[in-house]
């Protein structure tokens, strides 16, 4: 199927991509809307977005491959390292910035965080959990650094360097005091609602300041 | 491969920065591809310092390929067989369009030094002339690497409805003193050659051995030491003994002199001065607050290219401009290439410059036609 036919069409998002949190954030934006997207890798959801909610769609990535991938594509992406490349956007630029299942990589989370908030009306983040059942029970009972279908990395070649979980994310959250819009946690291909910090796999959030 | 045949159009007059107005004006040029019904197809490839309109096809007479032939063409970067693409020489060249080596109206000689001196917004204007007598009013893309790169910056902020995309490559919004640096050894260059003759030596011997030394620095600040170490490494030439009568020993040297004198047989050296001069004197941001302020009017969408070993004109120049467009929120896409050819590399960078280029350009068509 190409992209043609599918925006024709308009599938869920997950059939095009793939990725749960995508499919999660495809049904978030709105149309014609003006979207960033952090490590949008080769600009695969940005260019969904641009083919079927019109979207006005600008990317960051630091890995040049995927960069040159992206703008061939047809979207606008700059190369540069996410965490000293907001600055230069003016307030309140963009109606919707992504951060999506790279939080957990970036060295000081908190400033890029709180960039995304001043750069974007709306901040959408997704992160894996590591408060999910299976990732303490590999810790617990290998007493190693938990290794999961989630998270398959030795400890020394991991690109995740945070382990935060879903109740620490609410506690910035409070802390920070932003405003959730929505939460939603997901396993497998499928919405969680009870228990979501042993249940869920990956987390989204969208908030504002 | 397409066959590339010069045009020539003459308009009246041209008034330049200086106060001067030049009377008529000359401007050589080449097309390729075929201009659509609602002429918005059409693109303008502007050349480095010392190209010409001769970007792409094969030339009838010399059988040469054009100097971005690699990129222009059915099926590449520059789809010729998608859009309609557009090269002039530029004012102030040696190359068709009206310079210093051109014929003075008012004396019957050759301007020499008397020649008006021109800047890249007198080049741009010249050029949107030709855009105008071809009767198009809206250019879906400007593109050109290194000075190309500052009139691309110049027709985006100068002509920002008649521009959809700007693609400066591997270039600046203004000259770093080594990069002025540069630029006036090579002028020194042909200033100390005694056949340079304060610029009058159209009649005579032109100053050959000064415009050879100037391009052979120029060669060198187009490639990178790595380029040049996998390109000539420490060969010897003929011979592997050290002598002291100072011919070629080096591969090396023996490129830097061919390269030279091959210069010497295609450019004027009044066209090197009075074009490097007006690289030095290029800042887009003069007469505002920032180059943020100044790039505020440009409201085309931006491709801005840079390469990993091109250390004239190094990443963090393209990056100035990037970042100044992202700070005024505008569309804008960059990427630093992989490239060991130094400054060269926008030449011969061209798989990778062709994907981007292409796609972009596609999307711009695409939002042209307001899809």
């Amino acid at each position: 199927m190409t992209l043609v036919e599918a925006g024709a069409r308009k599938p869920l998002v997950r059939e095009i991509l793939g990725r749960k949190d995508y499919a999660i954030i495809g049904d978030v934006i709105e149309p014609g809307s003006k979207v960033l997207d952090l490590g949008c890798g080769e600009a695969e959801l940005l260019h969904w977005l641009m083919e079927n909610k019109r979207v006005m769609a600008r990317g960051i990535e630091v890995n040049a491959t995927k960069v040159q991938k992206a703008i061939a594509r047809g979207v606008s992406v700059y190369q540069g390292d996410l965490e000293s490349s907001l600055h230069d956007y003016p307030d309140q630029a963009f109606d919707f910035v992504i951060l999506s299942q790279t939080l957990q990589q970036i060295l000081q989370p908190l400033p890029v965080l709180r960039q995304m908030l001043r750069v974007g009306q709306k901040v959408i983040v997704g992160f894996p959990n590591f408060g999910h059942w299976r990732v303490r029970l590999s810790h617990l009972t290998s007493g190693r650094a938990p290794r999961t279908e989630l998270f398959p990395f030795e400890w020394y070649d991991s690109p995740n360097i945070h382990f935060l979980t879903i109740v620490d994310f609410e506690a910035l959250i409070h802390k920070e005091r932003w405003t959730v819009e929505k939460r939603i946690f997901v396993a497998g291909h499928r919405e969680v609602r009870f228990a979501p910090n042993l249940t869920a796999e990956v987390a989204v959030y969208l908030f504002r300041k | 491969m397409l066959v590339a045949h010069t045009q020539f159009v003459r308009f009246d007059s041209l008034s330049l920065d200086s106060g001067v107005t030049l009377t008529p004006v000359d401007v050589a040029y080449q097309t390729y591809g075929e201009l659509n019904a609602s002429k918005s197809n059409a693109i303008l490839i502007v050349h480095a310092f010392s190209g010409d309109a001769h970007a792409a096809g094969r030339d009838p007479e010399t059988g040469k390929p054009g100097w971005w032939d690699n990129m222009i063409g059915p099926g590449k970067g520059f789809d010729t067989n998608r859009y309609f693409v557009i090269s002039s020489n530029v004012l102030g060249g040696c190359k068709g369009t009206t310079g210093p080596s051109s014929i003075d109206p008012g004396t019957g000689k050759p301007f020499a030094l008397c020649f008006p001196s021109v800047t890249m917004a007198d080049m741009v204007r010249l050029q949107k002339k030709l855009v105008d007598h071809l009767g198009i009013r809206r250019l879906l893309g400007v593109a050109g690497g290194s000075m190309g790169g500052m009139q691309v910056l110049e027709w985006a902020v100068s002509y920002p409805d008649q521009v959809a995309a700007a693609l400066p490559i591997a270039s600046t919004a203004r000259h770093t003193a080594m990069q002025i640096a540069f630029n006036e050894v090579g002028r020194q260059a042909v200033m100390a050659d005694p056949d340079w003759n304060n610029g009058n030596y159209y009649a005579c011997r032109p100053p050959a051995r000064g415009l050879a030394v100037a391009r052979m620095v120029g060669h060198i600040t187009y490639m990178s030491d790595e380029s040049m170490r996998e390109k000539f490494g420490r060969r010897m030439r003929e011979r592997d003994k050290a002598a002291a009568d100072f011919t070629v020993d080096f591969e090396v040297e023996s490129y830097l002199r061919y390269r030279g004198n091959q210069f010497v047989d295609r450019f004027d050296a009044n066209s090197y001065l009075y074009i490097t001069k007006a690289m030095d004197y290029y800042d887009l941001s003069l007469g505002y607050a920032s180059l943020a302020a100044s790039l505020e009017r440009a409201t085309a969408r931006f491709l801005v290219l840079s390469f990993t070993s091109d250390w004239l004109y190094p990443t963090y120049q393209s990056l100035e401009i990037v970042n100044a467009l992202r700070s005024r929120n505008r569309d804008v896409a960059f990427c630093e290439l992989t490239s060991t050819y130094g400054h060269d590399a926008f030449l011969l960078t061209v798989e990778e410059q062709a994907e981007i280029v292409g796609g972009f350009l596609a999307q711009t068509h695409r939002q042209e036609n307001g899809r």
